[in-house]
């Protein structure tokens, strides 16, 4: 790149060829007024607010969309160019109805900034202005369509970041409206970031919509509490209440994005079903308690019982600091019955680890690899914003490869996929591990010693060694696991065939990891094997051992055993069959039920805490919000259960303590050391075939964790419908079905009807049914022989 | 008449032969000839681009840019895909002289851009085709089907490694796919908006690939130069405007149509062709070049001759060739109403100044005309022109605005009129 | 939901262009689709648009933007008259206004019999032939007068 030297204003700048006026102009700290310029976006050039004058052009132009050249003089404030920024702002609010009053974007709205600065105090337009239906994008956003300044970002958006063109331009000129096609509400997961693209009042948040003024807000870091991307977070609250979350900006984690799951969850912190008070079960009936008493009541049982008939279970959702403290807390009263993977169901790794496994790199590699395979991995709703930065991976021409039992659209090209059932997954990816092999002249690993390398497979060897048309050889290459591949019943094996292809093809090996502190719950030892960081600790049992067979008390940290488990039906009769459960959680739901004790603690709104990312990122927040009622932090909670069951080492005095007692005095350093993907002496075993169906299940991405279970609007998504069963048209024939009939269909418990989805891109003998939600609890395991019949 | 004889009818010597649109009327009269003996001799493209230059051949679209230079910026060693594009998107009220070439003589026309493929290096070629006239677009396919038969079409021609495929696209009405960029946008299937530039489509054109895009006249005029040599184009315009002219001549004449004339003719001598003002009546107002064209007064454009250089001079444009011709009977409120119309209903919606500024004029236009315009209307409505020419991605912007400011600067005494007396004055 | 005449003429469309840029055909294929279907319905559209696996609300972009496709119901005669300045010096308001009253609606107005519609139309490109009209987009019919207003409307009946 040539540098080359130009002026603005008068100030002599250095930039590199190929930038635009506006970029030299942002790096040099000048601001030009815009509107359809955005920097993640194509550039546009149509709103012209960006007009400038440039030595020798006959006319003023585009500072977004004009490349600089040697030499070049720009003026962003001369008459000249300030003229042509007026004119443009003039015609900009002809049409638009200026109603700030009631515009909810009012204080923050790029329109009303600039109409100040480039604005006549009075209109000369005396005509009819233009007035535009409203369109209904779903239950997300709100549209006011009169106000949009047709800048287009919200369709590019759509076409350039989320993958999917759901909204467009329809009509010309004047008539010009931004709507989807026909009814068709926007479905894509990243869809709230057209709320902040707008740069006017034309879309905002419908849950927000009229809550409340934006200088009204405080503004408060924070870290997304669900996927484990770890989103930068500004919490907007009022009055101590959350009002709606933003993304905050981080080029290394989610750029300027949010996924609508991070976005819109807040709002299941605002719910009734709060549990604000601790509560104890007595005779049958729950009587409020007080903290002090609830404690010592919890403490005096847990002294009654032996430790190793006591399991700790949590969910990778909650802070480290409390997952760090809980297995301290077990370990401390003897046992190691700690756990918090509750969907997984091979835990033959534990073993096998030397480390805790991660994405194998940061996350913003992931926006610049040419081949990639990715196995059993639900891409876009499990990881909305990854699938983003692979999609742009493969529009810089990257090469996709999927192994999955379902195929939900990734909205980007796929190189080559093999869909199979899931009991064939490691065999498929056994094919491709005998294909490189055999590509690259190498003996076939143990571990794929039953493969057979078929086209399919030799297309994704070819792809992932970096070979095929146009080939360097220097390709940055990845081999990833998703959630599926890790709740899967021969998980070892399909993370010890993704070993060996990632060797073969000289690519980085990671791990999607499941949630927000995946990876933070692992180091910090909530599992049954170590302890933080590794280090050797009482050994206890893992949490499908736990949920197996009863033990006698179980304590549980933010789960909702009934929807958060592998097997929903093994873990309740379990749970139900314990004498004494107690249920720590922001929330009452199910747990009146089943629970002996309900202690409330914060959700990540209402403490201080930590996650580490799948990149083992570790990103600490403080409370936004006083937790509600009287909810206490769990790490609170557990160091005084700690300190009333004479344990030792229970003397934090803030979670920065607890932070330190986990990972040391350098954790994020501490983290990086411990994390390994490889694992040793995983052997091949015969893939078990069954004549029978399959059960497919994946967890919806709003069904993931108890906030977003409860956040209204999310509910209200195309994502949230009703769970049905998904079936090829073949089976759905074999059967004597009907498509969008009904199907009785029954696992390991009693049967379930619902209704009948064609899906012809599933294998024949699958039926893809979700799991994680209430209506399928009670069916069985996530993976499994599955009968379906006729109603 | 023939395409072996020089004489000034460039493109429109078959109009008066029998079955002038016929492969073999065109065949018998020396059609396909350059192009053979192009393609066979393998003659360097830069000898047939400095012919052109020789020609001074300039773009008949209505921007009159060199055709010569135009071809000699694209990367014609480019090893990828190329693309010559025919722009027949004629929708610039008052010009009508492609879809002539298109009805009368189309092999002229494929040949042009045959020999444009050849020098260009395209292997495909399109011809955008405006949507309303669309037995045209059909008699075009019909006419290539023939050249695919015949084999002037086709993979390797005469025999050589030369291959060439062209294809008609229509267009579905949308004035704003005149412009290059619109069209190119168009015809990969979008809504024709035009592309900001840079890059230009010679690096960066349809899909993507260097692409030249010519007006049919211009791409017809070819063969003819190929035939004949630059020299000789050139001698039968004048210096910088080289060569004849097809001028579609609308209005309040006797003879409307279209004459292909030389640069320089004389508009006078242009208005007798047509027959004169209709029934005797005076000449009030004259666009010259298309609607897009600053209007002029009469007198005006009596005085002028009909080339690049003089109408640029005389305050206005050649543009496309399409002369309006306006009679005293003539409101020039109500010419400038339909013309804003035109352009509001046109905007391709993409620029805030065009979206916003062709209704904003259309509108206090219409109720001067309709007895409600106000004192200050006419200072405001220059002004509102003045906020759109120049600021636009595409020309269109312009085109709105001139109209505009050439109607109150030569007619603004029937504009004050309207406004005072809320009446006609004609 | 098209014929299958219609669906090689499509196909006819498509191969003229590269492979991967199927979308090129969009405006023939909606433009033959709207000839067999008489106006483009939405279904219409989203058939298209999967025809030529491009998004729906693509085509739909298309069939909004350029004016001679139908997204609204057309009688079974479309008449679109031009009257543009060319056309308006050569008595198009006059036609317009015989036309109105012939047929009882204005521009943009179906017959209640459902058998014409009159619609505004634009420079059609043809302004020698003033004043003109196009008789469902694709026949056009010049150098109108109310005479041969009057024989084409007995002829549409």
């Amino acid at each position: 790149m040539a540098t080359l030297n130009i002026e603005i204003d008068g100030r002599a700048i250095q930039v590199e060829s190929g930038d635009t006026i506006m970029d030299a102009a942002n790096q040099a700290g000048i601001t030009i007024p815009h509107f359809c310029y955005h920097k993640k976006l194509s550039i546009a050039a149509n709103c012209r607010m960006c007009l400038v004058q440039v030595e020798k052009a006959p006319k003023p132009l585009p500072a977004c969309a004009t490349p600089v050249t040697d030499g070049m003089k720009v003026q962003t404030r001369s008459d000249y160019a300030v003229n042509a920024q007026k004119a443009v702002m003039e015609f900009l609010l002809i049409n638009h109805p200026l109603d700030c009053p009631i515009c909810d974007q009012g204080g923050e709205c790029m329109l009303q900034d600039m109409a100040v600065g480039y604005g006549a105090s009075s209109s000369r337009y005396q005509e009819e202005k233009r007035v535009v239906s409203e369109k209904n994008l779903g239950p997300l956003i709100s549209t006011d369509m009169t106000r949009c300044i047709h800048c287009s970002r919200c369709v590019r958006f759509g076409q350039e970041i989320a993958g999917v063109m759901e909204l467009g331009m329809a009509g010309r000129g004047e008539h010009t409206e931004v709507m989807p096609f026909l009814a068709h509400q926007v479905a894509s997961e990243l869809s709230g970031n057209i709320i902040d693209l707008c740069p006017v009042g034309a879309l905002t948040s419908k849950p927000f919509r009229y809550s409340a003024r934006a200088w009204e807000l405080g503004r408060r870091f924070s870290i997304s509490p669900h996927d484990s991307l770890g989103s930068n977070l500004t919490v907007h609250v009022k009055d101590n209440k959350v009002m709606r979350v933003l993304p905050r900006e981080n080029e290394d984690v989610n750029e300027c994005w949010l996924a609508d799951r991070d976005r819109f969850s807040y709002e299941g912190l605002n719910t009734a079903e709060r549990l604000t008070q601790p509560m104890i079960k007595q005779g049958g009936q729950w009587v409020e308690a007080t903290w002090q008493a609830a404690l010592e009541f919890v403490a005096d049982k847990l002294k009654t019982i032996p430790a190793e008939q006591i399991g700790a279970l949590s969910t990778p959702y909650r802070p480290a600091e409390e997952l760090f403290l809980l297995q301290k807390l077990m370990r401390g009263m003897g046992s190691g019955n700690v756990d918090h993977r509750l969907r997984q169901s091979d835990f033959t790794l534990d073993t096998k680890a030397h480390g805790g496994f991660w994405l194998g790199m940061p996350v913003t590699y992931m926006s610049r690899l040419n081949r990639m395979l990715v196995v059993g991995s639900n891409l876009r709703k499990d990881h909305p914003l990854m699938a983003h930065r692979i999609r742009e991976s493969v529009r810089w021409y990257g090469q996709l490869n999927l192994i999955n039992a379902h195929e939900d659209e990734f909205l980007g090209k796929v190189h080559a996929k093999r869909i199979v059932a899931p009991s064939q997954l490691a065999t498929a990816l056994a094919g491709v591990c005998v294909a490189l092999a055999e590509m690259k002249n190498l003996p076939v690993p143990d571990i794929a010693a039953h493969g057979i390398a078929d086209d399919t497979a030799r297309k994704m060897a070819e792809s992932l060694s970096g070979g095929g048309p146009g080939a360097t050889g220097g390709e940055a290459r990845a081999v990833f696991l998703g959630n599926m591949a890790q709740h899967h019943p021969c998980y070892s094996r399909i993370h010890a065939l993704a070993q060996a292809v990632a060797k073969l093809a000289g690519a980085s090996f990671g791990v999607l990891g499941e949630a927000a502190n995946s990876v933070g719950a692992v180091a910090v030892g909530a599992i049954p094997v170590c302890g933080p960081l590794g280090q050797p600790a009482v050994k206890g049992l893992n949490a499908q051992q736990m949920l197996a067979q009863p033990l006698r008390a179980y304590l549980m940290l933010g789960v909702e055993a009934e929807l958060d488990t592998h097997d929903p039906v093994t873990a309740m009769k379990s749970i139900n069959a314990a004498e004494f459960v107690v249920v720590m959680s922001p929330y009452k739901g199910k747990s009146l039920d089943y629970a002996d004790v309900l202690l409330p603690i914060a959700p990540w709104t209402e403490t201080s805490g930590t996650f580490v990312n799948t990149e083992g990122r570790v990103q600490s927040f403080n409370a936004v919000v006083k937790p509600l009622g009287e909810t206490r932090p769990a790490w609170k909670v557990l160091r005084v259960l700690g300190n009333l069951l004479g344990l030792a080492g229970f003397d934090h005095n803030d979670s920065k303590d607890v932070l330190r007692d986990a990972l040391g005095d350098t954790p994020i350093g501490n983290v990086q050391a411990y994390l390994n993907n490889e694992i040793s002496g995983v052997t091949a075993v015969p893939e078990q075939a069954w004549s029978g169906l399959e059960r497919v299940a994946e967890v919806p991405i709003y069904q993931t964790d108890a906030v977003v279970r409860r956040s209204p609007s999310l509910q209200l998504t195309l994502d949230a419908a009703l769970p049905v069963a998904r079936m090829h048209s073949r089976l759905i024939a074999r059967l004597g079905l009907q498509e969008n009939g009904r199907v009785s269909v029954r696992q390991t418990a009693s049967a379930l009807t619902l209704k009948v989805q064609r899906d012809d891109l599933l294998p024949d003998n699958c039926v893809r049914i979700p799991s994680g939600h209430p209506l399928t609890a009670g069916l069985g395991p996530m993976f499994g022989p599955i009968t379906a019949e006729p109603v | 008449m023939s395409l072996l004889a020089p004489s000034v009818k460039v493109c429109s010597w078959t109009r008066e032969l029998d079955n002038p649109a016929a492969l073999a009327t065109y065949v018998a009269h020396g059609g396909y000839q350059a192009l053979r003996r192009i393609i066979s001799e393998n003659v360097p493209g830069d000898d047939i681009i400095a012919q052109l230059k020789l020609s001074a051949l300039r773009g008949r679209g209505g921007a009159g840019f060199p055709t010569g230079l135009k071809w000699s910026f694209m990367p014609r060693a480019f090893p990828g895909d190329k693309y010559i594009v025919c722009n027949s998107d004629e929708g610039e009220p008052g010009t009508f002289k492609d879809r002539d070439i298109m009805r009368y003589n189309p092999h002229q026309l494929i040949e042009g851009m045959a020999i444009a493929g050849y020098v260009l290096g395209a292997k495909v070629g399109y011809n955008y085709i405006h949507g309303e006239i669309f037995d045209v677009y059909e008699s075009f396919e019909r006419a290539l089907a023939e050249a695919r038969a015949a084999g002037y079409l086709g993979d390797k021609l005469f025999g050589t490694d030369f291959s060439f495929q062209l294809h008609a696209h229509h267009g579905y009405g949308a004035y704003i796919c005149g412009e290059e960029t619109a069209l190119l946008e168009s015809l990969e299937g979008k809504k024709g908006q035009p592309r900001f530039k840079p890059p230009f489509p010679a690096s960066f054109g349809l899909y993507g690939k260097p692409t030249t895009i010519n007006n049919t006249e211009t791409l017809a005029s070819v063969p003819w130069i190929m035939q004949h040599g630059g020299q000789a184009f050139l001698e039968l315009g004048k210096p910088n405007n080289g060569g004849s002219k097809l001028f579609s001549v609308s209005g309040h004449v006797n003879k409307p149509g279209n004459y292909e004339v030389p640069l320089g003719t004389p508009f006078s001598e242009l208005l007798a062709m047509a027959g004169g003002v209709r029934n005797g009546h005076k000449l009030k107002a004259v666009i010259p070049g298309g609607s897009s064209a600053p209007v002029l007064p009469g007198h005006v454009m009596m005085d002028c001759t009909m080339d690049f250089d003089c109408v640029a001079k005389a305050g206005s444009m050649l543009g496309s060739g399409a002369v309006i011709v306006m009679d005293e009977t003539v409101c020039m409120v109500r010419a400038l109403e339909r013309l804003s119309y035109f352009y509001h209903e046109e905007s391709c919606g993409q620029c805030t100044p065009c979206r916003e500024g062709t209704g904003w004029m259309y509108r206090m236009i219409h109720r001067i005309e309709h007895g409600q315009g106000r004192p200050d209307d006419l200072e405001l409505l220059n002004s509102v022109a003045g906020k759109i020419g120049g600021y636009t991605i595409c020309a269109l912007g312009d085109a709105a605005a001139m109209p505009v400011q050439s109607f109150l600067k030569h007619f603004g005494d029937e504009f004050a009129y309207h406004v005072e007396h809320k009446r006609c004055m004609v | 939901m098209l014929s299958s005449e219609s669906l090689a003429l499509i196909d006819l469309e498509i191969a003229k262009y590269p492979a991967e840029q199927k979308q090129s055909a969009v405006m023939g294929a909606l433009r033959i689709a709207q000839t067999e279907k008489g106006w483009l319905k939405s279904e219409v559209i989203e058939f298209v648009a999967a025809y030529l696996d491009m998004p729906a609300i693509a085509a739909y972009e298309v069939a909004t933007f350029y004016n001679m496709y139908d997204t609204q119901s057309v009688g079974r005669n479309k008449i679109t008259l031009c009257t543009n300045l060319p056309c308006a010096l050569m008595g198009a308001n006059e036609i317009a206004e015989h036309l109105k009253k012939k047929l009882g609606i204005g521009f943009g107005e179906t017959t209640a019999d459902g058998r014409y519609t009159l619609k505004e139309g634009e420079c059609m490109g043809a302004c020698g032939d003033a004043p003109m009209c196009l008789h469902n987009n694709h026949c056009m019919h010049t150098r109108l007068t109310p005479e041969k207003i009057d024989e084409l409307l007995e002829r549409l009946k």
